[in-house]
């Protein structure tokens, strides 16, 4: 009889739902009733919205359990382990038990997240075992010279994953081209981007599957070096990559003379980021590597030809390596199959915001964005409407629900005035003001400036205090052709993709939105009843118990109304902070 | 623009607790000489003290001959790195963007009035340092605060509220 498999769900997002104390309950009942299962770690399995995450393995399937608390795991073990009897109503997803959740997976193309969730990222020969490390053993045996290799990542049509959509394969081409004692390989694991984190997942559930795309384009441009900028807030990652690291040098897959072939060196070590978005851009974070502040420099040179230290540098995201080994393994010709004509292969995206099943998502280019939404994503949350989905963070825009069949793919996103992006996808509802998003980005934008170009520096913080303005029903006539002005001075006068695509998303917000700014600046009315300045707060006197709760809480003694009383709010004193709103227990405070 | 992050110098000034500098000499011997130093050795300055004194800075340039205003302009441009003491716990506020979407700054706003601090301030019993920062990745838990290294996901502003108060409470026993 085979044995039975549990696999707990350790990434990141799994921990902070509890993931850790549902382990340790497996571990303890397993200990204490000497049952005999396996009890696996893995990580993120994409299913952000159910977790905790355990999956069963036993002879008549796989089961995966969605939302184990330590009590659940209890009766999982009763029922499940001891008694062969699987609990319908906690699987998410089984091929035994159609649920309402196993939408999220049908559409999903696993190429990049092709390991995440299906191993033990602390163990490389689980990694092994699914033919890792098995690229570049193909590369070996085969005597594929560097420039053969660097032709298969060109023929499967791989553009970079980062942002940019730059063909990954001519970006190699360049690096090799430059002939140099000493190259670099510079993998970008700064995930700056606010609503993104399938780095973080990719590094988590697969560190060897980014290890060797590292190895295989170190051996294509000639490197013998290779960094990993990562984010010191993905702790997490870090330790794995690190025991990742540590178990290739000792199994000689990091180090010299690997794979047999002559003359090849390649070791990687790990650079923690110190907190800056803009060094998600090539040339400030060679800067941060080097030691300095991580500010962009002008380009040409571009780091192809001169880069960290001054020697031809390659950058790629984590997504563009650990696609890397697919491709070289599969063939170029499989990859190049899936997508559309001008964008190959597949895209991880993160799905979040008003959705009812957010998480990790990997599509074949070219699917809708309407599709990824309602057939994957299961729609939006509590039964609202559909208005927006936000693309590309604080570099990308708002696309609209009518242009909501627009396809995942580089040049259809660009057509719309977002950009693809990382592939953070932020699904907002009825309820979200699109001023107030524009807002927010802008904020988030004026901080990260690094203040080397005058227009980004300056000219986001004008754009920022326009916005805020008119959040606050302040905003003026002529304030939307002002901030139009602006967005093109700023995309005009800066050095680096972080100010050349600040003004993004109030670019968008104006074009598909024009008439809530409107509503903003001449009305002072927020359609989505959001900004709160520009609220008017009313007590339901039906609903009112006279608790007197607003009224202690209300910091102008706005309220009035005595104990057990309908209280009623005096509107020429209320200073629309909104505390009475967040204070009241029964509803009663209307916005409107 | 990222320099406004260099906390106002205080009107009368606080006197920084004193510091074991000896502490920092193996890290020095560690990466004294090395191409791009710079940074792991104010990270591993601030991994020790919690925070990078003004005594640090003068020992890391005298010691290994790092420009102090260098030294001064990386660690005022990065989000990482502190010039004043922490408290003990740090409670950081995702205000990514799928936290802003689910409504992360009533929470905030809760917080910072429970604690009756700022943001990035420290309370006065130097229990509590609260900041607001970009994404923490857990966007599918929104809204997201991280204490130390633990991270607490779908809250509520009543749910922050009683964490921050039961730490209080088992710290106080």
């Amino acid at each position: 009889m085979k044995k039975t498999t549990v696999i707990v769900g350790l990434g990141s997002c799994g921990i902070a739902a509890g993931a850790g104390k549902t382990f340790s309950e497996f571990q303890r009942i397993k200990a204490a009733d000497k049952l005999d299962f396996e009890l696996k770690k893995t990580s993120c399995v994409g299913m952000c919205f159910r977790e905790p995450l355990v999956e069963i393995i036993d002879e008549s399937g796989s089961y995966l359990y969605g939302q184990v608390d330590p009590a659940k795991a209890d009766e999982i073990i009763e029922k499940h382990i001891k008694n062969f009897s699987p609990i319908p109503e906690y699987i998410v997803q089984s091929e035994r038990f159609p649920t309402p959740e196993q939408s999220f997976f049908e559409g999903q193309v696993k190429i990049a997240l092709r390991n995440c969730g299906h191993m033990d990222p602390e163990n490389i020969e689980e990694y092994e075992a699914r033919n890792g490390y098995a690229a570049i053993r193909k590369i070996a045996n085969n005597f594929m010279n560097p420039d053969q290799v660097i032709q298969m990542v060109i023929d499967s049509g791989m553009r970079g994953r980062g942002g940019g959509g730059f063909s990954t394969g001519m970006k190699w081409k360049f690096a090799r081209n430059y002939d140099a004692p000493q190259k670099y390989v510079i993998c970008n694991a700064d995930e700056g981007d606010p609503g993104a984190f399938m780095d973080r997942s990719i590094l988590e559930g697969d560190p060897h599957g980014v290890l060797e795309g590292m190895i295989i384009c170190g051996y294509a441009i000639g490197a013998s070096e290779g960094y990993i900028y990562c984010r010191a807030e993905y702790p997490l990652a870090i330790k794995r990559l690190n025991i990742a690291i540590e178990q290739a040098r000792k199994k000689g897959y990091l180090g010299k003379g690997l794979f047999g072939i002559e003359h090849f060196n390649f070791d990687i070590k790990i650079k923690e980021g110190a907190g800056a978005f803009v060094c998600g851009e090539e040339t400030a974070l060679i800067a941060s590597i080097e030691g300095r502040r991580g500010m962009p420099r002008r380009r040409p040179p571009f780091p192809a030809q001169s880069g960290l230290w001054k020697s031809p540098t390659n950058i790629n995201n984590v997504e563009t390596f650990v696609n890397i080994p697919w491709i070289i393994f599969n063939g170029p010709q499989a990859y190049a199959a899936m997508g559309t004509e001008k964008s190959k292969g597949t895209k991880v995206f993160a799905l979040t915001g008003k959705i009812k099943h957010g998480g990790l998502v990997e599509v074949p280019m070219g699917m809708t964005i309407r599709d990824i939404i309602y057939n994957l994503g299961g729609g939006i949350a509590n039964g609202k409407k559909f208005k927006a989905v936000q693309l590309g963070g604080p570099s990308g825009g708002c696309v609209p629900e009518y242009l909501s069949h627009t396809q995942v793919d580089y040049d259809s996103v660009n057509a719309t005035g977002a950009i693809m992006g990382s592939g953070g996808m932020v699904v907002m509802d009825e309820t979200t003001c699109v001023v107030d998003i524009a807002r927010f980005f802008l904020d988030f934008t004026q901080k990260e400036s690094c203040g080397k170009c005058t227009f980004c520096r300056i000219g986001t913080k004008r754009m920022l205090e326009i916005l805020t303005r008119i959040t606050q029903g302040e905003g003026q006539e002529g304030d939307i052709e002002l901030l139009e002005e602006l967005a093109h001075n700023i995309k005009d006068g800066s050095l680096c993709g972080l100010g050349q695509t600040a003004p993004n998303p109030v670019l968008t917000t104006i074009k598909y939105f024009r008439d809530e700014y409107e509503a903003h600046i001449r009305d002072k009315k927020c359609p989505a009843l959001s900004c709160k300045k520009l609220l008017t707060y009313k007590v339901d006197q039906e609903k009112c118990t006279g608790c007197m709760a607003c009224t202690k809480g209300c910091p102008v003694d706005a309220i009035e109304g005595g104990k057990r009383e309908p209280h009623f709010i005096l509107q020429e004193v209320c200073i629309k902070c909104g505390v009475c709103f967040t204070k009241c227990k029964f509803g009663a405070i209307q916005l409107s | 623009m990222r320099v406004k992050r260099i906390a106002p110098e205080p009107v009368a000034p606080v006197a920084e607790p004193s510091v074991d500098l000896s502490l920092i000499d193996s890290l020095i011997a560690k990466y004294k000489g090395k191409q791009g130093n710079l940074i792991p050795l104010l990270q591993g300055t601030q991994e020790i003290f919690g925070f990078i004194p003004r005594e640090a800075f003068l020992k890391l340039h005298s010691d290994t001959g790092l420009s102090l205003s260098e030294l001064y302009g990386v660690a005022t441009f990065y989000a990482q790195f502190r010039l004043t003491p922490s408290g003990k716990h740090i409670i950081k506020m995702c205000h990514g963007t799928a936290c802003h979407v689910q409504s992360v700054t009533a929470i905030t706003d809760e917080l910072l009035d429970f604690l009756e601090v700022k943001d990035g301030e420290t309370t006065s019993d130097g229990l509590f340092t609260i900041e607001t920062v970009a994404c923490l990745g857990c966007c599918s838990l929104a809204p997201v605060m991280m204490i130390d290294e633990e991270t607490h996901g779908k809250l509520t502003p009543k749910e922050a509220l009683k964490i921050i108060k039961e730490i209080r409470r088992n710290e106080a026993l």
